[in-house]
């Protein structure tokens, strides 16, 4: 698209694996863009790539993973291409950083809260001795720490599970990034330690001025946050779209079973719209729409060739033949068409 | 309790209590003193945040916490504490549970025909091996599972089939009640609906039970027919699913509902979530205790809140 506010922009990205001997294609060409400023949600399930792609924008991949065709651009410089942790420096942590599900995979048990954020502000920001430590203090008060001072002195241990989250965030913002990843930030918490994070974390980018991409399966945090959301099956983006159209006009077959088997829009009495076996083997390669042998209503074209991204409109696209004007025209399912319409009587 | 008097009661809790006993002698009262009767046939919901106590009872109810006060009823009859064998035979077979996550509750080492009739070998000892081989066969064909699984690992298995798996090893025991914790908080999403419906099927088919313990009021909803909502060891109101949705009393209730997320932009923008603050309660003249304020809906309130209850809604 060449659009100079974008932030980051990937393009027919390919990430293989080798695997005892085998390549796992986790990635199968998947093209993305983030415009400067917003909340980018990727949507998808286990092994659906979401983390994958994300951990490729850091420099994360496992020592066994690689990008093996289509680039990745941030403020304009390539990063597909970057191997050693130096190529990484620059980036990783100081531009680009990222809070994981599980914060203790982000904290070392052994060192005080404090000094660990020091490191971050040593490493990226030139800061040392009192003010580097002042500076830790002071964003442990930002992240809703409360006598900051005092815990700065503590220990991992020693915090709750969403204050470490918390901990985590402020280590992640310290270097004031330019994009900040949350990857399922708050699913090991409580629903309303939940909300307060995803508060926290809006709160900060209103005042840092950074870029968020979210990687959940909860669709209940995507439309909370989201102001775009983009579907991932397979290894590929299926379907983007701004939270309203993914929401309450999903074309892609896959976004409609994604969202009528949430039990939330589901009828009580009723059984839920289930998506029946399991996602494809990514050893193999994937003929036609990797969805089609779940979805019951695969046209014959699905199973033969690929579908390209569709343009619903300038900001909505989905991969899909339904949306070929030769296609059958579809309904979506019922708890899609009743959230649709729940819609349009509120906007009217 | 006039209301449920009619229907047959399964199991009830009668002022129920758990402690733990933590390093340097002190005590910690995990539960504190829970009441509620579950129904023959009904899905009732025990809904908490973690640390509420709510799989602790859950592990009462099967036997492996021990209860300090208190008692749980089987049919009218007290199966905490010593209990006579027969007894004890009975509770085992007809109490079953459903842990939460499916990677961490299967024997890695044993086969899943092994994993799937283990409960037979302690309560079934009459059986041959062919006809514990059908046994394991029909509840693997239950769960939606093909019998030849049968001679198969645990990790050669998804995230849902091994759930189902787990629940495969309930039903062979022919239970009345099974104590689902998490059932489906580990699943993926698209799993998840498999899974509820099963469960649904199971239900209908075998006139089963549930007792569900989760954390996602959303679910809950969906699926159960009564809701008690405990927070830090007390229960602290139990209602008719949809009655609690739509007069919910407790503050904390209130603020449970006001934090679940919901799939929906337009809603879930304007969501604001109420914190809950327990120095809201003026307990200073007069403590709370359980009460019936609308018919069937129970909560932990002094007579001035009640009073407030009964404005708000009356």
């Amino acid at each position: 698209m060449g659009n100079e506010t974008n932030i980051l922009e990937v393009r027919d990205l390919v990430i293989r694996f080798s695997l005892r001997g085998r390549n796992l294609t986790a990635i199968r060409g998947a093209s993305l863009s983030l415009a400067e400023g917003e909340t980018l949600a990727i949507v998808g399930e286990s092994g659906s790539g979401k983390s994958v792609l994300v951990k490729s924008f850091i420099g994360m991949l496992d020592q066994n993973g690689r990008v093996d065709a289509g680039s990745i651009l941030f403020e304009g410089a390539e990063l597909a291409g970057r191997k050693t942790e130096e190529d990484w420096l620059p980036i990783r942590g100081r531009k680009i950083s990222m809070v994981f599900q599980d914060p203790m995979t982000s904290l070392n048990p052994l060192l005080k809260v404090g000094r660990q954020i020091e490191e971050v502000l040593e490493l990226h920001r030139g800061l040392s001795g009192k003010a580097a430590s002042l500076a830790a203090v002071e964003m442990l008060d930002r992240v809703g720490i409360i006598d900051p001072q005092r815990r700065a002195g503590q220990y991992p241990h020693e915090f709750s599970g969403g204050m470490r989250q918390r901990v985590v965030i402020a280590m992640a913002v310290a270097c004031q990034p330019r994009i900040l990843i949350c990857d399922e930030p708050t699913t090991a918490l409580d629903v309303t330690i939940q909300a307060q994070i995803l508060g926290l974390i809006k709160a900060l980018q209103r005042d840092f001025a950074f870029t968020t991409i979210y990687i959940t399966h909860d669709l209940g945090v995507v439309a909370n946050v989201a102001d775009r959301v983009a579907v991932m099956y397979a290894g590929k983006i299926v379907e983007t779209g701004t939270a309203e159209e993914v929401f309450y006009d999903p074309r892609h077959p896959y976004t409609w079973a994604l969202l009528s088997s949430l039990p939330q829009l589901g009828v009580k009495g009723h059984p839920l719209y289930s998506i029946s076996g399991t996602p494809p083997n990514l050893f193999r390669e994937i003929k036609g729409d990797a969805f089609a042998p779940r979805n019951p209503k695969a046209l014959k074209i699905d199973f033969e060739r690929e579908p390209p991204m569709f343009e619903v409109s300038p900001t909505h696209r989905a991969a899909t033949w339904l949306l070929d004007p030769r296609a059958p025209r579809l309904q979506p399912p019922e708890a899609i068409r009743a959230l649709r319409a729940k819609y349009l009587e509120a906007e009217a | 309790m006039s209301a449920v008097a009619a229907e047959e009661i399964l199991l009830e809790l009668r002022d129920l209590s758990i402690d733990f006993k933590l390093k340097g002698g002190e005590t910690l009262r995990a539960v504190k003193g829970a009441s509620f009767a579950i129904k023959k046939g009904e899905t009732f919901g025990l809904v908490g945040e973690s640390g509420s106590g709510k799989t602790t009872i859950g592990r009462a109810i099967v036997r492996i916490n021990e209860a300090s006060g208190g008692e749980i009823l089987w049919k009218g009859r007290r199966i905490t504490g010593r209990i006579d064998r027969e007894l004890d035979l009975e509770v085992v077979r007809k109490i079953q549970m459903i842990f939460q996550d499916p990677m961490a509750s299967l024997n890695e080492r044993a086969k899943v025909d092994y994993i799937v009739a283990e409960g037979l070998y302690n309560v079934r000892r009459d059986l041959g091996e062919a006809e514990r081989q059908a046994l394991v066969e029909k509840a693997l064909l239950e769960v939606g599972l093909l019998p030849e699984f049968a001679s198969r690992f645990p990790h050669e298995f998804s995230g849902g089939q091994r759930q189902r798996i787990g629940i495969a090893r309930a039903l062979i025991m022919e239970p009345e009640l099974v104590v689902c914790d998490e059932p489906i908080s580990a699943l993926d999403v698209s799993i998840r609906a498999q899974v509820l419906n099963l469960l649904s099927t199971l239900q209908r088919d075998k006139g089963l039970t549930y007792l569900f313990i989760a954390h996602d009021l959303s679910v809950v909803r969906f699926i159960t027919d009564r809701i008690a909502v405990i927070c830090k060891g007390d229960i602290v109101e139990l209602a008719e699913t949809e009655e609690l949705f739509a007069r919910p009393l407790h503050a904390y209730t209130r603020s449970l509902l006001s934090a679940i997320p919901v799939p929906d932009p337009r809603v879930e923008r304007a969501r604001v979530p109420i914190a809950y603050d327990p120095s809201l309660h003026d307990y200073s003249r007069q403590g709370p205790i359980w009460r019936e304020v609308f018919p069937g809906h129970y909560v932990l309130a002094n007579e001035a809140e009640a009073a407030g209850f009964g404005r708000e809604f009356g």
